[in-house]
């Protein structure tokens, strides 16, 4: 007993100057990611690799989401709403600078705000700050955001990427040399393979943990596989071969992280093209889906079933996965009463990730045992982009509507899927300018119910974060609430 | 001879302007908006007109060409849409990763094959023969991309030799950026050492059958002096030629090994460009590769010239 004992202490002790060992040698972090950011300014493109590396890590917003989607302070300390929803007064933090050394300002937030809402802005989501009348500098740290209604998510869209406060002093460079105010700054990039960025020292919040990290640009899944499992990079956020994730969790050296997006995955319809244009189809289409047979055949697993468009995580998320069951005698019998007794034919058009290819496959298998036919074409990105989401020329496709929040889309007629209802979209102007959360909560649940009930697309899943990272890295996030690889809580275990 | 090399010159010049009009005219075909592609699904249609006005997309095909022309004829290759940095820098980069790259391969592929298929032509038909055209058979069907996985799990993840992928750059110092060029080098020049050896002895073994070999035996040389003094330089001819092919498909075969490894190469560039409808770096690249293809070919047409006075004389 006594021996054992002595035995254990030793082991422990051994662990335990092994581990202190471990936590000296190891500041630095290298992960891996699958697409390079085209550059570094979060503010004019799209690409989420940009806020993959840039968000919360090099540049902050006035607001900032945390790692369950909430929405926290940022750069602003603290802000008052007026009455009636729409003069926002914003504290900045004090003592915030910019890693050139100059300081942050109430000029600084006007003018990023400025910039995106301009004429000749380049901003992705320039429609976040649509509603903005007015910017105006107050204090030095004290500004005034005035919008034109009342905007009950406008916190929520201050958090975004695209929304992250820049300087004028090094707005010119911005694309190669991103200066923000974040817990680290950017240090080296070699195009094509990697990205530095080092511990900002004079950082104004808790500082990062890390030392430096380094994101690597790894597109092809084998090679991802083969990068982790010969231990070359630490973590990889976004791991693209799902199939190889039991492997590595039953390998000590790592552990797997599975979590959520923000990415509704659906079988998006054409609304406006006969016969689709028939709510008796899409409700049979609905029912011939076999959700969970997709989400084992094309994500290996991975991946929560929902039946509306919205994040289940979500607090006022509804499950409607009932309303659209597996249930292939009742599609077959909807689509005899909606006069497509002897089913049609459709194309089907399909995106370059996995979900999309292989889960196209198994949708259009499900589609053919009910009677409708589909003609399968595999779409690079930018064709995708022309024929589907702007052309508007396809009658189904799969894709995942990544953006946080975006039920909103359902109120655009013009949207590519081209659902038109009436009521919908007076739900959603009354939900634009609601700002008590309870009757909002009731509104979104409201919301969801219409679309499932109208069967708008197939609703079939919602995307896994899924992450891989040795055993010792703790505090990266799980899920993804934005597109982000927020490094600034990140440690080894000691 | 000089009239030779003008005549090369000249098919030169004219293969270089049919390459650039139909590499233009083939990403002029190609569908993808790259604004659109940048700016994503949320993007409004003042945004992407901006954009498209600051990327010079909204000016005709015709002034396009010609800037582009006009541009790599004084060595400006224009300017990436994505990246927003010259495309003359961004290929600077990447050429000191996929040339040596190519070299080290193409240095592999001549240093096995020339003995293997000597040493297979001078004892044809025994046991050697045997084994080295059966090995070059199984390296010729076997694909490099898959031969490089094979390595990579065997070096890198178990033996732990090698990294499975990346590179160190150049600044690492020359031993380790050879180091981690080893794998896919060796990837890529398995297939063109197998094929290359092949060539080596059937080339070897006919100019052996030739009168003139005979008549060096019957000058009483023996069989090995024969083969070295007047074989060897005869049989190089072909070799050559397909030394000269295979720089190009060096070139075009790191594409994929570039992605396996991932190198951050032209390979790898012209890759991610094509994907992002990056279109004016896709063009240069191309342009620049077709360009060295040609050029590549034209020094082995020279080299022919040299090597065989016949062909000056001949043309």
């Amino acid at each position: 007993m006594k021996q054992k004992m002595i035995k254990t202490g030793l082991a422990s002790a051994l662990a335990l100057v092994a581990g202190m060992g471990a936590a000296q040698a190891q500041s630095d972090l290298v992960i891996g990611m699958q697409l390079e950011p085209p550059h570094l300014d979060p503010t004019s493109a799209a690409a989420g690799a940009i806020d993959q590396v840039t968000y919360s890590n090099i540049f902050e917003g006035l607001t900032r989401f945390g790692p369950d989607g909430s929405v926290n302070a940022g750069l602003a300390e603290s802000w008052d709403i007026s009455d009636d929803g729409l003069v926002y007064t914003f504290h900045l933090h004090d003592g915030v600078s910019f890693h050139d050394g100059s300081a942050l300002d109430a000029g600084d937030v006007k003018f990023s705000l400025d910039r995106a809402r301009g004429e000749d802005s380049t901003n992705a989501q320039k429609g976040l700050f649509a509603g903005i009348e007015a910017v105006e500098v107050v204090e030095p740290l004290t500004v005034k955001i005035t919008l034109a209604q009342p905007d009950g998510n406008f916190l929520f869209n201050l958090a975004w990427g695209d929304a992250v406060i820049v300087a004028a002093e090094s707005i010119e460079d911005i694309k190669t040399n991103p200066v923000g105010t974040g817990a680290f700054e950017f240090s080296d990039w070699v195009q094509g393979d990697r990205i530095e960025i080092t511990r900002n020292e004079d950082y104004w919040g808790t500082p990062a943990k890390l030392e430096s990290a380094t994101f690597k640009f790894i597109s092809d899944p084998t090679a991802a596989f083969a990068a982790m499992m010969a231990e070359d990079i630490d973590a990889f956020s976004g791991f693209p071969a799902p199939e190889n994730l039991p492997q590595f969790d039953a390998d000590p050296r790592f552990k797997v992280l599975v979590g959520s997006t923000e990415g509704e995955t659906i079988l998006s319809t054409n609304n406006a093209q006969p016969p689709f244009d028939n709510v008796k189809v899409r409700e049979a289409m609905a029912h011939a889906i076999d959700r969970q047979a997709i989400i084992d055949g094309a994500m290996f697993g991975y991946g929560t079933p929902i039946g509306t468009h919205f994040a289940p995580h979500h607090p006022d998320y509804v499950d409607l996965t009932d309303q659209s069951a597996y249930d292939p005698d009742l599609a077959r019998s909807l689509l005899s009463e909606a006069g497509y007794g002897d089913g049609f034919s459709t194309t089907l058009k399909l995106p370059p990730p996995s979900y999309a290819r292989r889960g196209g496959e198994i949708i259009a298998a499900q589609l053919r045992e009910v009677g409708i036919e589909t003609e399968i074409t595999n779409l690079e990105w930018p064709q995708w982009l022309e024929q589907v989401f702007r052309g508007k020329d396809f009658g189904l496709t799969v894709i995942s509507h990544t953006e946080p929040l975006d039920i909103g889309i359902y109120a655009n007629p013009d949207y590519y899927f081209q659902y038109d209802n009436p009521e919908f979209q007076e739900l959603m102007d009354d939900l634009q300018v609601e700002s008590d959360p309870q009757a909002r909560s009731e509104m979104l649940k409201k919301a969801q119910r219409i679309i499932a009930g109208d069967y708008v697309n197939g609703f079939l899943f919602q995307l896994p974060a899924l992450g891989v990272a040795k055993t010792g890295v703790q505090g990266l996030w799980k899920n993804s609430p934005t597109q982000a690889i927020d490094l600034t809580g990140v440690s080894w275990a000691e | 001879m000089l009239r030779y090399v003008i005549k090369k010159l000249l098919s030169l010049a004219v293969s270089l302007t049919v390459a650039s009009v139909v590499i233009f005219l083939a990403l002029e075909v190609v569908p993808g908006d790259p604004a659109a592609s940048m700016l994503g699904v949320n993007a409004q249609e003042d945004t992407l007109a901006a954009l498209r006005e600051e990327l010079g997309l909204n000016r005709g095909p015709l002034a396009r060409y010609g800037d582009w022309v006009g541009g790599m004829l004084v060595g400006d290759f224009g300017t990436s849409y994505t990246y927003r940095t010259p495309v003359s820098e961004m290929i600077a980069d990447r050429i000191w990763i996929s040339l040596p790259l190519a070299l080290l391969a193409l240095s592999l592929s001549t240093l096995i094959a020339i003995p293997a298929g000597i040493w297979a032509a001078s004892r044809r038909g025994s046991g050697v023969d045997l084994g080295v055209m059966g090995v070059t058979q199984l390296g010729v069907a076997i694909p490099n991309f898959w031969f490089a996985m094979l390595m990579v799990l065997v070096f890198a993840i178990n033996l732990r030799w090698f990294s499975a992928g990346g590179f160190v750059g150049w600044e690492a110092g020359f031993w380790p950026a050879i180091h981690s060029l080893t794998l896919p080098a060796i990837a890529l020049a398995l297939p063109q050492a197998s094929i290359l050896t092949r060539v080596m002895r059937s080339a070897l073994l006919d100019t052996l059958g030739e009168d003139f070999i005979r008549t060096a035996r019957a000058k009483g040389l023996s069989r090995a002096q024969a083969l070295w003094r007047h074989a060897l330089r005869n049989a190089l001819i072909p070799v050559l030629t397909i030394i000269g092919l295979q720089f190009s498909f060096l070139i075009a075969g790191a594409i994929i090994i570039e992605n396996v490894f991932f190198l951050p190469g032209l390979g790898r560039l012209v890759f991610q460009s094509i994907s992002a409808r990056d279109l004016i770096v896709v063009e240069s690249v191309v342009m620049l590769l077709v360009c060295a293809v040609i050029v590549v070919n034209f020094i082995v047409d020279i080299t022919y010239a040299i090597v065989d006075p016949r062909l000056r004389r001949a043309r």
